[in-house]
């Protein structure tokens, strides 16, 4: 065996024999990262902050709830006043008696989106029903995941007879003609709405008291199907069975080891309910079963516009329109969010 | 000339986080009637080594450089289109789990018919002759029956002799099992192993067997490529390997597993610290952070392949140190194999 | 093993299983129920600081056993005995939850995805209420993790960041928080690499010596299971089929479905293994809902007989410490 062969190699690349010292366990360490620590939660909001469609979806949501729960604060009309003079006035027109106000010096706030046929601003009336739509949507989403978590958790975590009677319920809920139910609920619940002791109550009137009614009671069933059917699948994972081996109890389980993990499920469902509650609320008043007169609706601000619909086309279009961004911006914004919490289900 | 020759090949995917360098450097030249062994742990590239062999990568995965040579032709640059005639014609590869590569809503005879018509001109009713000939001749039992099963209604030792039956039955010149018996029994696995051995005899084929598990290289392998983080540690026949590792990685996975003949349950001997992070590749020897020896040029430098045997090439600073390793291949009977300590 | 229908515990073991069933109903259509024999009839003792290494094919029932034993199943019949006492009463349950432990095999599956190292760690000494205050719970936690070799820098962090090791460890500490004297080890390292296998094998041998654990350590990997027991157990199909000390056992099978089992293996070294002989069995593993009668293995035993299908062998001493149950030994 030669040795210059040998060594060749060492020689031609001209390597320091420095080089060939013992390298410390600190050299190695350096080498040695550990990612950056994420949590899920800081995870799925990083996704969601890339998202450029579901971060301009909600940037108008929150201008939306802005515009709809600060402006009417200091608006200077008022959502009830009528002013007979100024009937279906076309947008940034004023009435002979507002024109007189001017010509006399005295300003006027402009009608942006025109009077209704009873000489009411518009736009006051729009956001109105905008806030109003925002908290149906909102307050569904609230029932539905308080319900919908309770009931589909119990149901999955004990499964078998528990699990079959509870999901026949669901399927029953599930088959109820949900607008045919309001309706009736409307008439019955009519006199125990008009004579109650609540101011809000009455405010509200029995058409809307009647949907929270109709949500609370037929639209958690998705949210409690879904919910189930993770707690089903979080059930068969070991670390259950080891939070079981250690001796925790059902509750422990359920809130420390499920719950936590159906989070991105909940959050998605509620994502999307609070657009289909929008819909259902506006789609109820437009047929006249939502909110009561004076309080103005999206879906009854269209429904009333219909009379006028040739000469006074604006009165549909500015309601449609905040229906259609709402719904919209909620739907995109949740599809954005399935996408960041549940990255598997993107296709 | 080899059947199949691998040059430099380099694999990466690239994902939202970065580039990850699957494979990195990959040569191998595979001979026929070989059976060639690719053993590494989980993140060391041998998987995606067949996938490139077969272009069957899933995006964001590319072959970036390299060649491959199938009787010297050239695969790399190839069409979709030329690649399907090449898949399951000259190369066929089967999966670690054979229920998720096998249809669940066709019987096997009616999945064994399609490959048998997809690559030859046979009739429908040749094609299900030699599909039940295929059956037989892995050791299915009552083949006639069989085809008319569905793969959820077979045990998963038979399922994987379907998967082999199904590869094998256009006759390729290479056979890629990627990890073929992980998910069976050990009788199961000794039998699947004794299958493909006696198959590849008959048949006069070449294999590669993707394994985490040296007992299997052992049992079936000539060579063997040892690869540690997309690297190649070192490669040669199966002689060398075991008996005069080169490599310190190499050398700590024998030392890592437990010895059936070792009565007095001597203490395991572990590779110190965790895989390294594929997307923050060290700049020196992938290595080098968890290996006992690793010296400072180590930490820096990526070592080259250079030969330390008439059969055998190894990626190790300590060769070079030691003044153990060649540039070009040595002539027969020069050298004395180095023993190790 | 004659009539012992009174069971008397014996000090010298801590954990003793006697004629242990654990049926499961399975539906196989309208109406109608199988039972799924996943352990029939298994009786086994554990001494104190002892490893008794249990293999097996899968679904042969090994680790219906290990959770069974944890009473993580109620069974359907049989006894475990505890340190001297039944274990089947709630207060016996509790305190059996604090003093035996489980690790798991899927080091991804067993952590909670959504708790950090701490908590997970803690859970035991959450749900015991171990510790008194934060302070004393956070210096444990340390302490645990310490133990097992992990950064306590990382005690905030989610368990997904680690490698399958590192998890594997934080399932150890946690199964260690408890102070147990008996921790069920439910293929632990089966799907670790082999480089880390070595790793967590010392580690739990290390922490053996320290606390005196008794293990029953459950793998399909004889080489693993012959390094770390003190004896093995062989399962098939639900049934004990040889118990022998581990070198005892490696060396010279007697059953011939531990003989198979063992020439099966593959070593790593190619000169060996050619030279090998192996006895490659047929067929497959009856279904468990289709057992042969008699012994369970006849249907692919080269040796069965007519008695074979007729009774099923009991286990019987063959030498010293050294249980078979087959008819031809």
């Amino acid at each position: 065996m030669s040795d210059s062969k040998k060594y060749k190699n060492i020689l031609s690349l001209q390597i320091d024999p420095d080089l060939f010292e013992k390298a410390s366990d600190e050299e190695k360490a350096q080498q040695v990262t550990m990612r950056e620590s994420i949590s899920f939660m800081r995870d799925a909001m990083r996704r969601l902050r890339k998202n450029h469609i579901a971060m301009i979806s909600l940037c108008v949501i929150l201008l939306i709830a802005l515009i709809a729960f600060i402006v009417p604060s200091f608006y200077p009309y008022t959502y009830t006043k009528q002013d007979v003079s100024a009937q279906n006035l076309a947008p940034f027109q004023y009435s002979a008696k507002e024109q007189a106000k001017i010509a006399k010096g005295i300003s006027v706030f402009p009608h942006i989106m025109g009077t209704d046929a009873l000489g009411r601003d518009y736009a006051i009336r729009v956001i109105y029903g905008t806030r109003i739509s925002l908290l149906v949507g909102i307050f569904s989403a609230l029932i539905v995941i308080v319900i919908g978590i309770i009931y589909g958790s119990i149901s999955g975590y004990f499964g078998g007879k528990v699990d079959m009677v509870m999901m026949r319920i669901v399927d029953i809920i599930y088959s109820l003609p949900d607008v045919l139910i309001v309706i009736l609920l409307s008439v019955a619940i009519k006199d125990w709405v008009s004579t109650s002791q609540s101011e809000l109550i009455a405010r509200l009137g029995a058409g809307m008291v009647s949907i929270f009614i109709v949500f609370g009671l037929l639209y958690w069933v998705s949210m409690a199907r879904q919910v189930r059917g993770q707690i089903l699948s979080i059930k068969e994972q070991e670390y259950v069975l080891a939070s079981k081996a250690i001796g925790s109890s059902p509750a422990r389980i359920i809130r420390k080891h499920m719950i936590p993990n159906c989070v991105s499920v909940i959050i998605i469902v509620a994502a999307m309910q609070i657009p289909s509650a929008i819909f259902t609320e506006s789609f109820l008043s437009f047929l006249g079963l939502g909110v009561s007169i004076p309080m103005p609706s999206l879906g009854s601000l269209a429904s009333d516009a219909r009379t006028g619909l040739r000469s006074y086309p604006y009165q549909l279009i500015f309601p449609a329109l905040s229906i259609f961004l709402i719904v919209l911006s909620f739907n995109l914004l949740g599809n954005g969010l399935r996408d960041a919490f549940d990255p598997k289900l993107r296709s | 000339m080899s059947m199949l020759e691998v040059k430099d090949l380099h694999t990466s995917f690239f994902t939202p986080s970065g580039e990850v360098k699957a494979v990195n450097g990959l040569s191998f030249q595979l001979d026929k009637g070989k059976v060639l062994g690719i053993v590494g742990e989980s993140g060391s590239g041998k998987s995606v080594s067949a996938y490139s062999i077969m272009q069957i990568l899933t995006n964001p995965g590319r072959i970036v450089s390299g060649s491959i040579k199938l009787h010297g032709e050239e695969l790399v640059g190839k069409s979709e289109e030329e690649m399907r005639k090449i898949r399951g014609n000259k190369i066929s590869i089967i999966f670690q789990d054979p229920m998720t590569s096998l249809n669940p809503t066709f019987t096997i005879g009616n999945q064994l018919r399609e490959a048998i018509i997809l690559h030859t001109d046979r009739s429908k009713k040749e094609a299900e002759a030699r599909a039940i000939e295929m059956l037989k001749l892995v050791g299915i039992s009552e083949p006639e029956k069989r085809i008319h099963q569905y793969a959820y209604e077979l045990s998963g030792g038979m399922r994987q002799r379907v998967m082999i039956a199904m590869a094998l039955a256009c006759e390729p010149d290479i056979l890629i099992a990627d990890e073929p018996t992980t998910a069976l029994d050990v009788t199961i696995q000794a039998q699947i192993l004794e299958l493909m051995l006696s198959l590849q005899k008959e048949l006069g084929m070449s294999i590669i067997m993707i394994t985490h598990d040296m007992g299997v290289i052992a049992q079936i392998c000539d060579e063997v490529i040892v690869m540690y983080a997309g690297g190649v540690c070192e490669r040669g026949t199966a002689d060398a390997i075991f008996y005069h590792p080169m490599h310190e990685y190499t050398r700590g996975l024998m030392r890592s597993i437990p010895d059936m003949s070792d009565d007095e349950k001597t203490r395991l001997v572990p590779i110190t610290g965790t895989p390294i992070d594929l997307l923050h590749v060290p700049p020196g020897c992938p290595f080098a952070p968890r290996c006992d020896r690793a010296m400072k040029i180590c930490l820096q430098e990526k070592p080259k392949e250079y030969w330390v045997g008439r059969d055998h090439l190894s990626a190790c600073w300590m060769n070079v140190k030691n003044g153990a390793c060649y540039e070009e291949r040595p002539e027969e009977g020069t050298v004395e194999v180095e023993e190790n300590d | 093993m004659t009539e012992q229908k009174a069971f008397a515990p014996n000090p010298e073991y801590l954990v003793q299983v006697s004629h242990l069933k654990q049926y499961f109903p399975i539906s196989t259509g309208f109406l109608k129920t199988t039972m799924l024999k996943a352990v029939d009839d298994v009786s086994f003792d554990i001494r104190k600081g002892e490893t008794l290494g249990l293999v097996g094919e899968s679904g042969c029932g090994k680790t219906t056993v290990g959770r069974t034993m944890l009473y993580l199943y109620q069974p359907t019949d049989g006894e475990i005995w505890f340190d001297g006492k039944k274990i089947g009463s709630k207060e016996s349950l509790k305190e059996y939850r604090r003093r035996a432990q489980m690790v798991f095999q899927d080091p991804y599956s067993s952590l909670n995805p959504r708790m950090t190292v701490a908590d997970i760690v803690a859970e035991p000494i959450d749900v015991h209420h171990l510790c008194e205050n934060k302070k004393a719970r956070e210096e444990r936690v340390h302490e645990l993790m310490r133990l097992v070799g992990l950064n306590t820098e990382h005690a905030t962090r989610y368990a997904h960041e680690f490698s399958g090791g590192q998890r594997q460890r934080i399932g150890i500490a946690r199964a260690l928080a408890s102070k147990p004297e008996f921790i069920v080890c439910d293929e632990p390292v089966s799907a670790l690499d082999v480089s880390i296998q070595a790793q967590v094998i010392n580690m739990l041998e290390d922490l053996q010596h320290q606390f005196g654990l008794t293990y029953l350590f459950i793998a399909h990997d004889i080489s693993v299971v012959k390094h770390i027991s003190n004896r093995i157990a062989v399962m098939y199909l639900g049934h004990m089929m040889e118990l022998a000390s581990s070198n005892e056992l490696t060396h010279h099978p007697v059953h011939p479905y531990t003989v198979s089992l063992m020439s099966a293996v593959p070593v790593p070294d190619p000169q060996v293994s050619r030279k090998q002989k192996r006895i490659v069995l047929e067929g497959d593993v009856p279904s468990p809902l289709k057992m042969p009668t008699g012994c369970p293995f006849r249907s692919r035993c080269s040796r069965a007989t007519k008695e074979c299908a007729e009774c099923l062998p009991p286990m019987r001493e063959v030498s010293p410490e050294h249980f078979v149950a087959c008819h031809h030994v």
